[in-house]
């Protein structure tokens, strides 16, 4: 494969915590090679492609999304999904394991590692189940799902319900250093509930579901974290109070990291007026106080990464009654386009952004993959160019994603993926992008 | 069997279809909350003109002759899909009553197929009735026919709420600094939520009056509808002018929102010594069906100041005053 070189972007590597303008030079799928401002590469013989004018970052890093495949093929596959990843600029993304049947064994975790080898765009990283089943009874294999690779446990969908399973799965899952993905959802205050419990919820005569149902499975697994000295992550934090909860327990020092998406960072529950169903998401769209409180975790770190929860369903799935739609928002196309709003509006710098969907990310999932989230010479040359800048409009039409559920449907967004380099190949690029013999 | 123009001479409600009346803006009927208080004076005075049309020997006029209506029930209902149907048929609509139920199996496409169906058979209005809320707003992106929401979830029942302010606007027709309390499940009310906009856009002070499990997050802190919050019933009744009860579900108890419904009563029912704090004219309003003996007792619900018969019958009066205004609208 000929050596590539990305010439004249503005490269930020908040691992290194580098933001400088210059080029890279990628050869047999790692970097190479950097250099400062118009400096020439070492050798000759390579093609170009001109970032001018571009932010070339690390390849983004997805902590959290779900790819349905086994089992609900029509929603999304390894294929559709990993290209739609593609397409949004991330390189590696960790697949939950609601799936059916459920990654809660060797031999799922091995179908998807083998089509995502085969099928795969950018790198999958699955995870593992926390209960066999996902039914919240008793532990899964942890330790043979932790030698077939899963980077984490989780029964996402679905919080362990019971103290006992959770204590048991911080405790266990110490042996391999390995996190618990946690969806706190206190489910007794949450059945049958829609939306985001408020005056809204009222006004809409929708079930509401009270942020005190997120916060009070937080807390208690924070309690438990700190009695086992596991290793807890906080799936989508959503509400101020969570994020208070968890700013809290990292000053004591319990192993806590948190993540919130880029809907919960950018919208609210007022997008549920009208009854759009592409706004029902698990957890909810909350309040403007609690955004801002989102906001303000990510400047403190109190909130370590982002990531998507991209959740892809059907339109027929979608196409019904708010009460009977499922949950989920198709987010890895529009994740850095809705994220670039808190950066033009001044929230948070560009440099924080990339580090909480690169450095920050790959700093969770460790050193197994050979330093993600980097732009290090020697590092897997996973690359994500972006204009910053750029407004373009969300067409769901277009997503490579067979999940078009986005509330964000016709939308200008400030921000685009011009091109996403996996291991060194261009796994997506923008029609304006080319690539040129030297 | 239709009449004609002619069997009617003295007719005043317009025998045509008006080209675009220009009061009138709403292609549907989802919810008051959208109503300004001229519409539903405009209400007001259109219901007037039907009510003189019921008082004939002959209670028929060809309004909406050639418009199709389809009541789309996908809940029973038994007073509202009747007052519907009369309704159109009064105004010589053809209408058609469509039983629908919702699956968990079938999902929403069998609203959205329905939908186009009827659609495709040239529907003109469809009256929906739907146990979930919001679902007529979903159906407004369905079709190009006129939906009335005829009760959605817990969310609204528009026609309710003004056959409601008709009904106390006849007897009231100052309604402007008027005291209404509603008493009862005010959660899982989709007439209490209407009747807050109704109410309160007519200039009427709503108090709230349940127990704090029934009662709606939000409602009372500054946000609109304006409404006051009182758990008490005795104090929420002080010199009331008009008392809405609502129907209290057994489920209630059942889904631990009420310890029993013995003290429920004992707390909360409508009863003619409490019925004494509000003042002498209070009207006693009642959506119906009514658990008598539950929310309100019998001597209330029978008594002087019960208005409960007349808004059954000024439901009829009110849906064909908002059938004809609708069909004169055009989608947006």
């Amino acid at each position: 494969m000929k050596s590539l070189l990305i010439k004249g972007g503005q490269i930020i590597d908040p691992a290194q915590g580098i933001d400088v303008s210059g080029s890279l030079l990628i050869s047999e799928g790692k970097i190479s090679w950097r250099g400062k401002g118009e400096e020439a590469p070492p050798q000759a013989d390579y093609e170009t492609l001109n970032a001018k004018g571009l932010i070339v970052c690390p390849g983004l890093i997805d902590l959290h999304c779900h790819l349905r495949q086994p089992g609900d093929e029509e929603k999304e596959t390894i294929a559709s999904g990993t290209s739609a990843a593609a397409r949004g600029g991330f390189t590696t993304v960790c697949c939950m394991p609601n799936t059916n049947p459920p990654l809660d064994n060797q031999t799922a975790v091995e179908f998807i590692k083998s089509k995502a080898a085969s099928e795969g765009v950018v790198r999958v990283l699955p995870i593992g189940c926390i209960s066999k089943g996902r039914k919240g009874g008793t532990l899964a294999e942890m330790g043979e799902l932790a030698s077939a690779g899963v980077i984490a446990f989780s029964d996402d969908g679905e919080p362990a319900s019971s103290s006992y399973l959770m204590r048991q799965a911080l405790d266990y899952s110490r042996a391999f250093e390995l996190p618990i993905i946690d969806h706190c959802e206190e489910k007794a205050l949450t059945e049958g509930g829609q939306m985001n419990e408020g005056i809204i919820s009222t006004k809409l005569g929708l079930r509401g579901i009270p942020s005190a149902a997120e916060e009070i499975i937080v807390a208690r697994d924070l309690a438990l974290a700190e009695l086992t000295g596991g290793r807890l992550h906080i799936a989508h934090v959503s509400t101020e109070g969570s994020v208070d909860l968890i700013r809290r327990a990292k000053e004591k020092g319990i192993r806590v990291t948190a993540e919130a998406t880029p809907h919960h960072l950018t919208l609210t529950e007022e997008r549920v007026i009208g009854y759009d169903t592409n706004a029902k998401v698990n957890p909810p769209l909350r309040t403007k106080k609690d955004v801002k409180a989102l906001i303000q975790g990510l400047k403190d770190n109190t909130i370590d990464i982002i990531a998507t929860d991209h959740a892809p369903h059907t339109e027929a799935d979608k196409l019904c009654e708010f009460d009977l739609a499922p949950f989920g928002i198709s987010g890895f196309e529009t994740a850095l386009g809705s994220l670039m709003s808190l950066v033009h509006g001044g929230e948070i710098s560009l440099a924080t952004l990339i580090a909480k969907l690169t450095s920050e990310p790959a700093r969770i999932i460790g050193n197994s993959y050979g330093g993600l989230g980097t732009l290090a010479t020697g590092a897997p040359a996973d690359i994500t160019i972006f204009d910053p800048s750029l407004e373009w409009v969300v067409e769901p039409k277009d997503f490579a994603s067979k999940g078009r559920n986005t509330p964000l449907a016709g939308e200008r967004l400030k921000g685009r993926v011009m091109a996403t380099i996996y291991e060194g190949k261009i796994v997506y690029k923008d029609d304006s992008i080319k690539v040129k013999e030297s | 069997m239709r009449t004609n123009q002619k069997d009617n001479p003295t007719l005043q409600v317009k025998p045509e279809v008006p080209e675009k009346t220009p009061l009138w803006r709403h292609h549907h009927i989802l919810d008051v909350d959208d109503f300004t208080a001229e519409e539903i004076e405009t209400v007001f005075n259109t219901t007037r003109a039907m009510k003189e049309v019921l008082s004939r020997p002959i209670k028929r006029v060809p309004t909406l002759r050639g418009k199709t209506i389809v009541n789309l029930f996908y809940e029973p209902s038994t007073r509202t899909r009747l007052s519907f149907e009369l309704a159109a048929k009064y105004l010589s609509a053809d209408v058609v009553n469509l039983n629908a139920s919702v699956s968990s199996v079938a999902k929403g496409e069998s609203l959205v197929d329905t939908l186009g169906t009827l659609q495709a058979l040239g529907t003109d209005i469809i009256v929906m009735r739907h146990p979930h809320s919001g679902a007529p707003y979903t159906a407004t992106r369905y079709t190009e026919a006129s939906i009335v929401n005829a009760g959605d979830g817990w969310h609204a029942h528009p026609t309710q709420a003004l056959l409601d302010l008709y009904t106390i606007y006849e007897h009231k027709p100052s309604l402007k600094g008027l005291k209404a309390v509603i008493i009862g499940d005010i959660m899982h009310s989709r007439v209490a939520r209407s009747n807050m906009w109704g109410l309160t856009t007519m200039g009427i002070e709503v108090t709230l009056c349940c127990p704090p499990t029934l009662l709606p997050i939000g409602l009372g802190e500054g946000h609109l509808p304006p409404v006051n919050i009182e758990p008490n019933i005795e104090l929420a009744l002080d010199k009331a002018d008009i008392v809405m009860t609502l129907r209290l579900q057994r489920e209630r108890q059942k889904s631990g929102l009420l310890p029993s419904i013995r003290e429920y009563i004992q707390l909360y029912q409508l009863t003619e010594a409490r019925l004494g704090r509000a003042k002498p004219d209070a009207l006693v309003l009642h959506p119906g069906p009514v658990n008598e003996g539950v929310e309100i007792s019998p001597a209330v619900a029978h008594g002087p100041q019960s208005v409960i018969n007349e808004q059954v019958s000024n439901g009829v009066a009110v849906r064909m005053a908002l059938l004809y205004l609708l069909s004169g609208s055009q989608k947006q």
